[in-house]
């Protein structure tokens, strides 16, 4: 598996960490309702097909990533620079 | 089907091997059944066999959607062991080892189960303390375990590169000498052929492609071989859990799925006895009774349901067999594979009741699920025949996750791919 970061270009599988599915949307840290959490940190959609996932390029750039792969093939159809900002995360 | 003995084995010597019988029937399915177990991998069978022989419930069906044996069952490296640190894991695992020592008896087919010992090797002096601690926890709950210096390690392994100067030194090793390997075949078959004779039926080529609903309630399955009622529907399958859960409805789980490779060389005269793991990486080696060196490492760390890895961890693996035994490094690799992981969030299994009424789950086995085959169909027979678990699977449930009792052996938090 090669990865085609959008700065340093094809790469190596071997340069890159794994970070998990991209999908979820880290809750309000303001929260308090256990079933959010809960589902935030535990449940996953687990698809067999397209999966939106993060990566890090540690071997190479740092920049972290979104790939878009399909978990029954290993094609990737998308990579981007993951957002700097995740919504609903509040800094004080 | 008379009973597999020696004398059997002269009598049909004698008649040119003319009057053996297949293992199992190939029954079509009927209309309904008291219970149906999705999934003809180890943990189906068994738990198809403990119904039928604990409670007394025969009247099932085991829906395969390949060959019998075709998932992980057929595909691991085939490691028994109970060397667990933490209560919820340790009682369960013990248990399952004391099925497996009589296990070829029981099943009346020998699953060449042989108690060879596994050794996990240390290398720092915090992993001795760590790795002691394990040991001491092992035998607190009545599990064997006990502490090897190099020199002992030196003696049961000749190969073994214990050299002050390797990279990651060798200071000592936890063996649980009860525990071993077995045939991985052998398993699923002597279930099958022995849940069989009890009455169970096996459908072959039967894949599951929906479920069937009284109201709220799961009351049967649809397969490629037509509708199939049950009052109780299992499900069994391991690596295909999320994607078989979805037929349910049931869109997220505390699961993912992720390949793990293992590999096999060619065949060599007698070089290690027991199972060692080398404990500054990851990897697990054996050698089997045809010779080949059989061994495997890491996940490959990424959502997969393609039985398939890629070279990273090849290369990592050989690395570490070679750093372990280097004359290894001359050895030829014959073959590789993959198996789809059913990952948990915290590493250890599932076995419960539900999530839906008339449902059944057995899931989450990660790496580890061939030396549980027997206790998880015993206690998934059990949750099954009386709606509740057993007290060696309470631990197991699927709300733990929510209610905050992982059972988290490496503490390492809900990154599946790093257990
Ligand atoms: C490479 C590798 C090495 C391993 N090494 C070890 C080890 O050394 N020690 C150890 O303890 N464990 C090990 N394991 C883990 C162990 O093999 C598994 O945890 C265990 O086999 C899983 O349970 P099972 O046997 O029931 O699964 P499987 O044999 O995978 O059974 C699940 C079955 O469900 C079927 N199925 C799926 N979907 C459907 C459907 N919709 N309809 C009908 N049928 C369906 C599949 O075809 C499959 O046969 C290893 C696994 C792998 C892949
Ligand atoms: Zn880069």
């Amino acid at each position: 598996m090669r990865i085609t970061c959008p700065h340093c270009g094809p790469r190596d599988l071997v340069e890159f960490s794994y970070h998990g599915d991209a999908t979820l949307t880290r809750p309000d840290s303001a929260s308090t309702d256990q079933d959010v959490w809960n589902a935030y940190v535990y449940d996953r959609a687990n698809p067999a097909g397209e999966h939106r996932e993060f990566w890090q390029h540690s071997g190479g750039c740092r920049k972290h990533l979104v790939v878009t792969r399909n978990t029954l093939t290993h094609a990737i159809s998308g990579v981007d620079f993951a957002p700097g900002k995740r919504t609903g995360r509040k800094r004080s | 089907m008379a009973e597999y003995s020696a004398w059997q084995v002269l009598k049909n010597a004698w008649r040119g091997n003319t009057g053996w019988k297949p293992a199992w029937r190939k029954p079509d399915p009927k209309p309904d059944y008291d219970v149906v177990i999705i999934g003809g991998g180890g943990h189906g069978l068994s738990t198809a066999y403990y119904l039928a022989k604990n409670h007394g419930i025969a009247n099932v069906a085991v829906c395969e959607k390949g060959w019998l044996g075709s998932g992980n069952i057929g595909r691991n490296t085939t490691i028994v062991r109970s060397n667990y640190l933490l209560q919820g894991n340790t009682p369960f695992y013990e248990h399952s080892m004391k099925l497996w020592e009589n296990l070829s008896h029981e099943l009346n087919f020998n699953v060449m189960f042989s108690q060879r010992g596994i050794i996990n090797l240390c290398h720092t002096p915090a992993q001795m303390d760590d790795t002691a601690r394990r040991g001491n926890a092992m035998r607190l709950m009545g599990v064997d375990a006990r502490m090897l210096t190099p020199e002992e390690l030196g003696r049961r392994m000749p190969g073994l590169d214990l050299s002050p100067n390797a990279r990651f030194p060798i200071l000592g090793g936890l063996e649980q000498p009860r525990a071993g390997t077995a045939r991985h075949d052998a398993v699923a078959w002597g279930y099958a052929r022995a849940a069989d004779r009890r009455g169970v039926d096996l459908l072959e080529n039967c894949e599951v492609i929906g479920f069937l609903r009284d109201g709220d309630r799961i009351a049967g399955v649809r397969t490629t071989r037509g509708e199939i009622r049950a009052k109780k529907v299992a499900v069994c399958v391991a690596g295909s859990t999320g994607a078989g859960m979805k037929l349910a409805g049931i869109d997220r789980l505390p699961i993912e799925s992720h390949v793990l490779q293992a590999f096999v060389s060619e065949s060599l005269k007698p070089l290690l006895d027991t199972v060692v793991t080398f404990g500054a990486g990851h990897l697990y080696i054996s050698q089997s009774d045809k010779g080949g060196l059989v061994f495997g490492g890491d996940i490959d760390g990424y959502n997969t349901y393609a039985q398939r890895g890629n070279l990273p961890i090849v290369e990592d693996v050989m690395a570490e067999a070679v750093t372990l035994f280097p004359a290894a490094a001359k050895v030829r690799l014959l073959r590789s594979w993959g198996g789809i992981m059913d990952m948990s969030m915290d590493g250890s299994p599932i076995i419960a009741t539900g999530p839906l009424p008339g449902m059944y789950l057995n899931c989450g086995w990660c790496y580890g699920g061939f030396k549980a085959t027997p206790a998880s169909g015993w206690c998934f027979a059990h949750t099954i025949a009386k709606d509740e678990p057993h007290p060696l699977n309470e631990a197991y449930s699927l709300d733990r996750f929510h209610r905050g009792y992982v059972i988290d052996e490496k503490g390492q938090g809900a990154t599946p791919w790093k257990h």
